[in-house]
């Protein structure tokens, strides 16, 4: 007994069955990012002065990734046409690229992540708030490098365009001085400390939370491609119609997690 | 299923694997890991029924604390002191300071409360109407063999139970299960200490998953296995109340899931989502701030409006059928009933924040949410109506699944408009949260939905099993039931609008005239003392479903036969049918000639005339 | 989306290089667009969401086939769209509309 239509569209609605079953939970999927993203825009548009920092996250890193994803979007569409041709070689050069542009991207992300946790804010006891990359940990000092330093109350992550500015044109002029000097702490002179994880304000936080889900939509999706390039490719000799109607719902659930971080991407990097 | 047949009816390749389903699966591959949807849906049923049976005894603990705060419980007090050790609250005889007993402490009322909401409504409720029903019938009615991804079915029970057994695992942990109520408010919820709370989170993301992946599976079976003929207005309204209620758990449930994740990010990885700046309370030190409590309120509220439609249209799919088999005549206004379907599935994603009134909302904004809750209130009213108009005239056959169905529409229509005042914010601001709104919503699952389940169990235990359930003991479980359902919620409204709170452990003596003479506005005696007929009701009605649940597995073997594969005489492919159901359901894979409900049709040789047979 | 002919195929391939080109391209434009600013936050926003709302339709219309895809689609998709779009715009104005009186921020 087969359930009919695993294979084969039906005639009325013109559609097999993991065809609508994808769309549908894709649906789903949509309105659990859109509800991630409503919350982004709540928290942000009720945040106070100070509480929401921005250009904190690395514009030209960010651009790679954006366009490694895009480029995995289009090898996986040519997988699925190559099988239509039935060039299963192409299609093993196609899949197999997919899944090596997922891996660069889950590697560039957590590079990103590293970045982040290594980067630590302090607010100094004179009401000077102090963030920077930390190099050196010992029980009565840390040491940061590229400090840059301004009154605790603008808010953790402060970067006002104009300091930005000036430090393009600091380093325009052979490097800026003071903001690429490590700068050592003493514990003492430290009120309260933190690294830059989701605890660390509320930007942080939705920002770890999208990025992670989607991160683990791109390790889940790139499981099940690796999947079908590999063992699962064997489904190709025994039944290619349907082996080329797994290629095309994996590919949409693909598409889907790219087109999340088509948003994704200016809203935590640009905005 | 002869698979020649099959091979040629679907068209479909077959790889060569094919032809060893007869070999005798053994019983894991056959009870546990099954993938046919009749057995799933068995699993679903007796599960949830299980999970019902857990809310119902969280219930009658609590009950006795609200009737008899602070005395020692009867019978299980030391048990329950065995079991959530730390939790319960010895009782000292005053003179002798003798140990007389164990009452649950006010922490332990809340835990209880919080997980019989949350199991009632995620693990009871839902799974029987929407997954257990709707796995046993649709793919029935509709004329397919199975679900369309029968793989993806079992994992959703599978995770379904594991989601259930996290949440019953949280009652034996240090510090007992969530206490902040089933919508589990945050800061509230973030801040209490138990780590209950985290086993709820979890549980909860596990179920939603399990729900989509369900919700997924319905909707592309609707939509892909109907069988040829199977129009979409030839669809039993039960299959379009399943139709909708899919939807409606596909869209609805991932905010939720969110809300949940974000609420789990708050507790583990210390973010401040639903944490406001300045929030001070000692067991949360250091909170970065800057969250906003009201958007858990959202996020939990956009389901939740939308969940009271997936707890109520099943009911009504199935109350629609039993109507139909049992007057002998078609539905009155089927097209209205789909339509209003429809309507209300559209518009219970725009009404949620009249949840949310007491939160300082706007009057521009609260005035929207007051008009769609009024305009939604019409779909409602017309299903209702239809209904009643479908008795009207005909001959009406007074089996036990009629009873129950018959008085679902009394029952859930005294919960229907006692919801209208809770809609509009200046009525809204004296009932909320108090016993009124505890009397509305039971009125709607209780012995609104849970009637109708019910009816649906007696209406296709046949089909099941082959045989009848008691229609004695079956009339006896109804009417101790219907009596007792409203001796136990009718005092609830008189209590709320008296202005006594929900989520009391001494059901409001603490705020009585006894204990405060002089302040105005105090709770009268009167309606204190109306806390122990309602215990009483509530016992009692615990006990009627004792016959039930006996007749429920004793005429499995000893029941009265039934004396065809359609013993009601029902125009539905369901029970043109071998019964039980073999796996793949149909000797001859139906073809579809009729509408739904051809009941009676003038000039007919019978009064009715199944959908698989030239009329 | 049946009768995908080896030709039509060839020819979908071609025009699945030219969306990728048109999405490396918005992209450089999203990060071009944003160095520039604006004094309107806005616009700055409005023109970010513009580019990635043009990109995501590529992506559907072209490599998620959406073009030639059946009604029973659209509907789902409608569906969906019509509830995001609650779920966005009801909250925000639930957060901006606040009582006459308020002591709340
Ligand atoms: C049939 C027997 C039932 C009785 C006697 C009963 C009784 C009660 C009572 C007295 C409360 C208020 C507790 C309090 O505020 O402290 C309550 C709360 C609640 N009940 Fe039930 N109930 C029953 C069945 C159900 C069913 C079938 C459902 C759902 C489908 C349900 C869902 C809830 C929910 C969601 C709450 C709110 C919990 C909270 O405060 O967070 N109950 N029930
Ligand atoms: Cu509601």
């Amino acid at each position: 007994m087969e359930v009919p239509y695993t294979v084969k569209n039906r005639p009325d609605t013109g559609l097999y069955n993991a065809k609508i079953g994808i769309w549908l939970f894709l649906a789903s999927e949509v309105m659990l990012f859109g509800a991630l993203f409503s919350s982004y825009i709540l928290l942000r548009v009720t945040a106070q002065e100070g509480e929401w920092p921005t250009e904190l996250l690395n514009v030209p890193i960010g651009t790679v990734n954006t366009l490694v994803l895009i480029l995995s979007s289009v090898t996986v569409v040519m997988a699925w046409a190559s099988l239509k041709l039935n060039n299963f070689k192409k299609f093993k050069f196609y899949q197999g690229l997919t899944v090596i542009c997922a891996m660069i991207f889950v590697m560039i992300k957590s590079y990103e992540y590293r970045d982040k946790f290594t980067h630590h804010d302090v607010i100094l006891t004179n009401g000077m708030r102090v963030d920077g990359h930390l190099v050196e940990e010992t029980s009565e000092y840390i040491v940061l490098s590229h400090p840059l330093e301004y009154p605790a109350e603008k808010g953790i992550g402060y970067r006002p365009t104009a300091l930005h500015e000036a430090e393009e044109e600091a380093n325009a002029h052979g490097g800026g001085h003071h903001h690429t000097e490590d700068r050592k702490i003493m514990l003492s002179d430290i009120e309260k400390r933190t690294n830059w994880g989701p605890w660390a304000n509320t930007y942080f936080a939705i920002y770890f939370t999208l990025t992670g889900l989607h991160a683990l939509h791109v390790i889940g999706g790139a499981l099940v491609m690796a999947y079908f390039w590999g063992p699962g490719s064997r489904m190709w000799k025994k039944n290619p119609e349907q082996f080329t109607n797994r290629i095309e719902v994996s590919g949409l659930f693909w598409h889907f997690v790219d087109l999340v971080w088509i948003f994704l991407f200016p809203i935590l990097y640009l905005l | 299923m002869d698979s020649t047949e099959a091979k040629e009816h679907h068209g479909a390749e077959h790889d060569a694997g094919h032809g060893h389903d007869h070999h005798d699966p053994g019983f894991m591959r056959k009870y546990i890991f099954s993938t046919d949807h009749k057995i799933i849906g068995i699993q679903y049923g007796l599960t949830s029924l299980l999970f019902m049976l857990a809310g119902f005894f969280l219930i009658a603990v609590m009950r006795w604390s609200i009737a008899f705060p602070g005395e020692p419980l009867p019978v299980i007090g030391s048990l329950l002191n065995t079991f959530m050790a730390g939790m319960t609250s010895p009782v000292l005889d005053p003179e002798t300071n003798e140990l007389i007993g164990y009452a649950i402490s006010n922490d332990l009322y809340n835990s209880f409360g919080a997980m019989h909401g949350t199991i009632m409504v995620f693990l009871a409720v839902v799974p029987l109407a929407f997954a257990a029903f709707g796995n046993y019938v649709v793919p029935l009615q509709i004329g397919a063999i199975d679900m369309a991804f029968p793989r993806l079915n079992m994992a959703s029970y599978h995770l379904f139970l594991l989601g259930g057994l996290v949440m019953l695992g949280s009652f034996f942990i240090p510090g007992g299960p969530a206490q902040a109520g089933w919508t589990s408010y945050s800061p509230l919820a973030t801040s209490i200490p138990t780590d209950g709370q985290l086993y709820w989170l979890i549980a909860m993301v596990i179920i939603i998953t399990s729900s989509l992946l369900g919700a997924v599976n319905f909707i592309a079976t609707i939509i892909q296995l109907r069988a040829p003929g199977m129009t979409w207005m030839r669809l039993p309204f039960f299959c379009w109340a399943q139709f909708v209620t899919a939807f409606l758990l596909l869209l609805a449930f991932p905010p939720l899931e969110v809300g949940a994740l974000l609420q789990l990010m708050d507790r583990v990885a210390g973010t401040s989502f639903y944490l406001p700046t300045g929030l001070a309370i000692s067991s949360m030190q250091d909170v970065s701030g800057g969250g906003s409590p009201l958007l858990y309120q959202h996020l939990f509220w956009f389901l939740g409006h939308p969940e009271v439609y997936v707890l109520i249209l099943p009911a009504m799919g199935v109350v629609s059928e039993i109507i139909a088999n049992n007057t002998r005549k078609p539905i009155w206004g089927y097209k209205s009933l789909v339509y209003s379907t429809l309507v209300l599935g559209f518009l219970s994603f725009i009404v949620w924040a009249h949840h949310m009134y007491l939160t300082g909302m706007g009057t521009k904004i609260s005035t929207f949410f007051q008009t769609t809750t009024m305009i939604i209130s019409i779909p409602s009213v017309i299903i209702l109506t239809c209904l009643f108009i479908s008795l009207w005239g005909g001959s009406i056959r007074f089996n036990t699944p009629m009873l129950f169905a018959l008085a679902f529409l009394p029952m859930f229509g005294i919960g229907g408009l006692t919801g209208l005042p809770l809609g509009f914010n200046y009525s809204d601001i004296h009932l909320h949260d108090t016993y009124y709104v505890i009397g509305h919503f039971h009125y709607v699952v209780a012995p609104g939905t849970i009637f109708a389940l019910i009816a649906g169990i007696y209406f296709w235990y046949p089909k099941l099993t082959g045989r009848y359930m008691s229609e004695f003991w079956g009339k006896v479980h109804f009417w101790c039931s219907f009596v007792f359902m409203n001796l136990t919620f009718q005092p609830m409204f008189a209590q709320g609008m008296a202005g006594m709170e929900r989520r009391m452990a001494d059901g409001g003596a603490g705020y009585s005239v006894a204990n405060n003479p002089d302040a105005i506005g105090a709770l009268a005696d009167q309606f204190l003392k109306l806390n122990v007929n309602i215990t009483f009701a509530a016992y009692a009605l615990g006990l009627s479903q004792i016959p039930f649940i006996i007749n429920l597995f004793y005429s499995i073997s000893k029941g009265r036969s039934v004396e065809s594969d359609n013993p009601w005489q029902s125009t539905t492919l369901e029970w043109q049918t071998p019964t039980p159901p073999p796996h793949g359901n149909f000797t001859t894979p139906p073809k579809v000639f009729a509408g739904p409900y051809e009941y009676s049709v003038p000039g007919a040789a019978q009064d009715y005339n199944p959908q698989n047979q030239k009329s | 989306m049946s009768g995908h002919g080896p030709e039509e195929i060839k020819k979908a391939m071609k025009i699945y290089l030219m969306v990728f080109g048109i999405l490396i391209v918005g992209t450089i434009f999203t990060v071009l667009a944003s160095y520039i600013h604006f004094d309107n936050f806005a616009l700055t926003v409005g023109l970010a969401l513009l580019i990635a709302t043009v990109k995501a339709s590529f992506v559907a219309l072209y490599f998620m086939h959406l073009i030639e895809e059946r009604q029973s689609i659209y509907l789902v998709l409608g569906f969906t769209t019509f509830f995001f779009a609650g779920l966005m715009i009801l909250t925000l104005w639930a957060s901006g509309d606040k009582p006459l009186y308020s002591v709340m921020p």
